[in-house]
């Protein structure tokens, strides 16, 4: 089998229990302005629904926002889950207030350890501009 | 008449055990080194004789027999998925609760390295799976190349991604291999269904591995098919728990299962959280859960729980039990290596007696700690959380001990002690305050070989045989 092509397209949700949908929000318009089809599948959405909608969108990657400071608890397991699922090579980003503040603030080189080694491309702290997420999956698919 | 014959061909003796299902009581048992490398029968029949002797039985009494066997390396499994903690695991415990010996297992690609070391285990039944129905085709499809193209020549179960099963059928078929299909054991992402390659295993242990493993012989005497050990304590740990029509069981449990060479725990118990807030991760986990530590067993593998416990804790722990051990007076290497040896041996000092006891305790912590889930601390906006990994056991309202060590060893409930909670491992979802049972009659697979056809009188009898034994914490 060989390399995927890139299709432009994204899928994107607040992850858990989380409730805000600001954040998905915001970066839906962006990426559709940017050309993307997205799939917005809103707050409080399940692994399994970020990886259905995956699948069915064929998506090059899943971008989990999270507010409420569990994001890196609700984002454990998911990229084994997209390996079993056929998307092994899928880009996952997480952006937001993805750990306790307090964490961001002092010790954002933890966050992003801890984000990296769940299999996860990029993480965003929640200081970080729709345009800038725009920016680094394209430059990670390779459409600049 | 109602007399019937509970035989287990063990891997180091025969065991027959014979119960009056009518008067709902145990008339006796007896056992003979198991002989299947010549004839099966012979220690069957020796063990026959004995029990006659025994307790005067007459056969031409007996109603009917059932049979388990753990001889001959019992019922022997490789399990291959991709995610190791997805649909490795989903295979992992459907070779386990069919109550096989789980000899190897490995997710992702496999190699020409895995694929010998596969061969060289020499397995009875190997179990293929990988990816989610409509997930990932590339690993399954890899590795049934590489098992087609291998000297691999058990049968194969294939239970995984249901869209490329055909292909993967026919790849393994074309090179002569043969091959079973079941269901696949991760069908979504959140659902474990094992039990459909599970009765496959059950099925093609009856109708192929009991004639290899020089077992067919047994099952013409017994008259019926013989099923693996560790399903007979299975169903009788299912049995125990939830009860029968018109007799109700001792609810949710434990059975921990010390032996020679593996110690087995069997839990039967809905999973549950910790707290309400609890976070839960992982596979769901099923109401009967069974796992075997291959390491553990108190003579085969004393060596493994003497290196892990090390030199200087299993003295203390000796010295808190048998005072009388002073330096120099004992040497514990050399007797540690006499018990590897001499699998048979059974202790008649206060010594040797304690020395066992200290082996199934450790034995006992260590894999009790395994089966059950943990619980860890996270911090976020909200305060703490917990996160629960695997089953939570904390509220078990039983623990029952069986295996040797439970019917010749001297406070054997010492060992039930510790298979459960402690302060100082308190992430451990370990039973808090269950009641403790020994089978001091060694019956327990027995009663599960009963389990299918008579379960009333033989939850009866369990229920009556079982001791209750008091564990100070």
């Amino acid at each position: 089998m060989g390399k995927r092509q890139v299709n432009k397209s994204v899928v994107i949700g607040t992850i858990g229990a989380d409730a805000h949908m600001i954040g998905g929000w915001v970066l839906e318009k962006a990426f559709r302005q940017a050309g993307f089809t997205v799939a917005f599948l809103g707050a409080v959405v399940p692994q399994q629904e970020f990886i259905n909608a995956a699948i069915e969108i064929d998506a090059d990657a899943v971008l989990v926002s999270s507010m409420y400071g569990m994001g890196i608890l609700d984002c454990e397991g998911l990229r084994e889950k997209c390996i079993e699922a056929g998307l092994e090579d899928i880009i996952l980003y997480a952006g937001g207030t993805v750990a306790a503040p307090i964490e961001i603030e002092k010790n954002w080189p933890e966050v992003e350890r801890r984000f990296k080694a769940l299999g996860f491309d990029r993480v965003f702290p929640n200081t970080c501009t729709a345009e800038e997420a725009v920016m680094a999956l394209k430059a990670d698919l390779g459409l600049t | 008449m109602s007399i019937y014959l509970l035989v287990d061909i063990g891997s180091t003796y025969t065991k027959i055990l014979a119960v009056d299902l009518a008067e709902e009581v145990i008339l006796g048992r007896a056992q003979s080194p198991t002989s299947i490398e010549i004839d099966v029968t012979i220690g069957l029949n020796e063990a026959l004789a004995e029990l006659v002797d025994a307790c005067g039985l007459d056969l031409a009494r007996v109603t009917g027999k059932y049979a388990s066997s753990s001889a001959a390396g019992g019922l022997k499994m490789a399990a291959i998925g991709l995610v190791p903690e997805l649909t490795l695991e989903a295979a992992r415990r459907a070779c386990l609760g069919a109550g096989a010996k789980l000899v190897c297992g490995y997710g992702f690609e496999i190699d020409r390295e895995i694929v010998e070391a596969i061969v060289a285990a020499r397995c009875d039944i190997i179990l293929l799976c990988g990816g989610t129905d409509g997930g990932d085709k590339k690993a399954i499809t890899h590795n049934a190349r590489m098992l087609a193209h291998s000297a691999v020549d058990c049968p194969i179960i294939v239970a995984g991604n249901r869209v490329v099963a055909d292909v993967v059928r026919e790849t393994l078929e074309r090179q002569g291999k043969k091959v079973y299909r079941a269901s696949n054991v991760l069908p979504r992402l959140d659902t474990v269904e094992v039990e459909p390659a599970q009765e496959l295993i059950r099925d093609i242990f009856i109708s192929r591995i009991t004639k290899a493993k020089g077992l067919d012989k047994a099952a013409d005497f017994i008259g019926g098919p013989i099923i693996p050990t560790p399903k007979a304590t299975l169903q009788a740990a299912a049995l125990l728990a939830d009860g029968a029509e018109g007799e109700s069981g001792i609810g949710s449990l434990l059975v921990l299962e010390v032996g020679g060479a593996t110690t087995n725990v069997h839990s039967v118990m809905d999973q549950s959280l910790v707290t309400p807030q609890t976070v839960l991760r992982g596979l769901p986990e099923s109401r009967i859960k069974r796992t075997v530590e291959g390491d553990l067993g108190i003579r085969y593998n004393a060596p493994t729980i003497y290196e892990l416990l090390g030199k200087d804790a299993f003295l203390r722990k000796l010295r808190d039990r048998c005072l009388s051990v002073e330096e120099g007076e004992f040497d514990a290497d050399t007797h540690i290596d006499f018990l590897s040896k001499n699998v048979g041996y059974a202790p008649t000092t206060d010594l040797g007696l304690d020395i066992d006891i200290v082996l199934a305790e450790s034995a006992a912590s260590i894999a009790v700690e395994r089966h059950a889930g943990t619980v860890r601390q996270e911090f976020s906006v909200v305060g703490e959380i917990l996160v629960q990994q695997g089953k939570n056991l904390l509220e078990a309202q039983n623990v029952i001990g069986t295996g040797g060590i439970f019917r010749y060893g001297l406070h054997p409930e010492r060992v039930l002690r510790s298979a459960l909670f402690s302060p100082e491992a308190p992430w451990s979802l370990k039973p808090r305050a269950p009641k403790t049972f020994v089978d001091c009659e060694y019956m327990l697979y027995g009663i599960g070989l009963l389990a299918e056809h008579h379960p009333v009188p033989a939850l009866r009898i369990a229920k009556k045989h079982l001791r209750q034994t008091g564990v100070e914490i």
